[in-house]
């Protein structure tokens, strides 16, 4: 069968040539360092009780701040897409800030807004409430950083979709909830699930403006990649490594994960989005 | 006719000579000329050296480095320009270990010194008995914060295991700073109670109290006088009076009934500097360290001064308290570490024995 777009194997080439350079041999390097270890040591090195709450913890708090920002996220695409209002080119380019930002300045701002002394966190802390220094702390910093992931992933789609196809929802007789769960919602679903990977994936690698705000209690508020510097600092780089290897493990498979959901939702869904 | 074209031949024939002559001169001038020449640029191209160091010692240093330029512009003409980078100390090992191009590192301890020779041999083994004190041209040692007033009323180490007292300190394994002050609190407990095991269930009760464990010394600093968290910091004395300067209405020094004698050691990286030709001017900015002039600079950011005349100097600000060293109480960094820093050891029981 011919194909349409001229060009196949030369780009193919150049992509997996670039992929390779750019991701495949850094990761292989990872993985050559930690071949150093037996078999023993490097499952004594990934499974030390400390570092199995961090896993619980990195990935945990990424899952939850992640649902959370689909959830907030969506709301907000929602809105910069549908409704006209006064500063919303501002809103719109605010979204992007915790892109630019530097994670350390994010995570030095929101320790100080939350820290028990903070303009937050003192209203909080009346209530018996502490935002910084423990795991709650970690949830909100993964929150602020993975945002602009779900909104931007969403907001395109979201403009393509037609207001008739609501309009004629309504007129059939649709309700309102059956409307956004029957006819908005999956058009948008494999975006969303696209901006939950992603800034699900941005929360577990994500370290600057954790480390700040976590606390760093071990067993409690430790994250992963905090044991992989403090494994570096220690000299211990195929310790740091093994950690390394299985955090990607996990990532790679869950990432995997969203995408085959991806697929089955289109397919599903029959719609080519 | 002739005459005329005798003389043009005559005036020729002089030219001639004088220029012979100019050449000759110019010629045995030339060495000369050239040791000028070099000597000048010698003199006047600015030489750089990076000094790598840790945290708090970002103050000391920039007006070290001053002093020192003042010095080595006097002592040979030459202009030296010295370049400082402050990190976490064992991040600063790591990064002159993965190439940081540094002519001295001036660390917080030994152990992050060590692993220049053990991970990278980019200095010998016997590096501290090149310069006197164990390499270390300055000490410090570690003290206590507490908030204006003392309201929990802590006077000495034990008051940190109190219920109800919030301790800050930094993790010791990502901090060097914090490794002194776990060592300090195990030994004093171990004079006082007689014995390795209650030494360790001391240490355990202390880190049962912090709330927070900072990645580095200058960040505990701020969780505790600026984020306001926990009611004592364990800190280098350096650092304590650093943050009195900066929030005196808000914190007091207390100093414990002893405490250990904290030995940040300077040192050249001779591979390093042997490649960039650096070596003499290295040396002497160490050797200047134990100068009259620098011990006093130490002294004045509160570093405590080797020499007994900047001691006496600064007697006032710098008290003397019972100290011990690391040696004297652990053997040396190798031990230490083994025994409480690596993965599996004392720290590490401490939250995975529960």
């Amino acid at each position: 069968m011919r194909k349409v777009l001229p060009g196949f194997g030369i780009t193919l080439g150049f992509t997996l040539t670039y992929l390779s350079l750019i991701v495949l041999i850094p990761l292989s390097a990872l993985l050559f360092k930690t071949m150093s270890f037996t078999w023993e040591q490097f499952e004594a090195a990934v499974t030390s009780a400390r570092v199995v709450a961090s896993y619980r913890l990195t990935f945990g708090a990424s899952l939850l701040a992640a649902l959370v920002n689909v959830v907030f996220g969506l709301l907000v695409a929602w809105v910069l897409v549908r409704y006209e209002f006064f500063g919303k080119k501002l809103i719109d380019a605010l979204v992007d800030l915790p892109f630019a930002l530097p994670t350390a300045v994010a995570g030095i701002s929101l320790t100080a807004l939350l820290a028990s002394n903070g303009w937050v966190g003192q209203i909080f802390e009346s209530w018996g409430i502490q935002l910084a220094f423990n795991p709650t702390g970690v949830v909100i910093a993964l929150i602020f950083i993975g945002l602009p992931f779900v909104v931007r992933t969403v907001q395109p789609v979201l403009e393509d979709t037609e207001k008739e196809l609501e309009e004629a929802a309504a007129c059939l007789g649709a309700t309102r909830w059956q409307t956004f769960a029957r006819v908005i919602l999956p058009a948008i679903t494999p975006a969303l699930l696209t901006g939950f990977a992603l800034a699900f994936a941005r929360a577990i690698g994500e370290y600057g403006s954790v480390i700040f705000i976590a606390g760093n209690m071990p067993m409690v508020s430790e994250i992963t990649p905090l044991l992989i510097v403090s494994k570096l600092e220690q000299y211990d780089v195929p310790g740091a490594t093994s950690i390394a290897v299985v955090m990607l493990a996990i990532s790679f498979s869950l990432l995997l994960l969203i995408n085959a959901l991806q697929a089955w939702q289109r397919a599903r869904s029959g719609s080519p989005a | 006719m002739l005459r005329s074209g005798n003389c043009a031949i005559n005036i020729y024939w002089l030219q001639v000579n004088v220029m012979i002559s100019y050449a000759r001169f110019l010629r045995a001038c030339l060495p000369a000329l050239a040791v000028m020449v070099t000597g000048i640029a010698l003199a006047q191209s600015p030489v750089t050296l990076l000094n790598v160091s840790y945290d708090p010692t970002r103050e000391l240093y920039v007006e070290f480095n001053a002093a020192f330029a003042r010095y080595w512009k006097a002592q040979t003409g030459q202009d030296v320009i010295v370049k400082q980078s402050h990190g976490g100390s064992g991040k600063q090992a790591r990064s002159v270990i993965d190439g940081l191009d540094a002519d001295v590192v001036t660390l917080a301890l030994a152990g992050d010194v060590d692993a220049l020779y053990i991970n990278g041999a980019l200095i010998p083994q016997n590096w501290q008995q090149r310069l006197p004190h164990n390499s270390a041209p300055y000490t410090s040692t570690i003290v206590l914060v507490v908030r204006e007033g003392n309201p929990k009323a802590i006077r000495d180490w034990d008051d940190l295991v109190k219920p109800g007292v919030r301790v800050i300190t930094p993790n010791p394994k990502t901090s060097g700073g914090a490794r002194w002050n776990y060592l300090a609190a195990w030994e004093y407990a171990r004079r006082k109670y007689g014995s390795e095991a209650k030494a360790k269930a001391f240490v355990a009760a202390l880190y049962q109290n912090v709330p927070v464990l900072d990645t580095g010394a200058r960040g505990a600093s701020i969780t505790f006088a600026q984020r306001n968290q926990g009611d004592v910091l364990i800190s280098w004395e350096n650092e304590a009076h650093l943050l009195e300067k900066e929030f005196g209405n808000r914190v007091d020094i207390v100093y414990p009934s002893i405490s250990i004698l904290a030995e940040p050691p300077v040192t050249v990286v001779d591979k390093n500097v042997d490649r960039k030709g650096t070596r003499k001017v290295a040396e002497a900015y160490l050797n200047y360290l134990y100068s009259d002039e620098g011990q006093d600079i130490a002294g004045k950011n509160y570093y405590r001064p080797t020499s007994a005349k900047a001691q006496e100097k600064y007697l006032k600000q710098l008290p003397k308290l019972p100290l011990f060293t690391l040696e004297q109480a652990f053997g040396s960094w190798a031990r230490a570490d083994k025994d409480h820093f690596e993965d599996g050891a004392s720290f590490d029981q401490i939250y995975t024995r529960k």
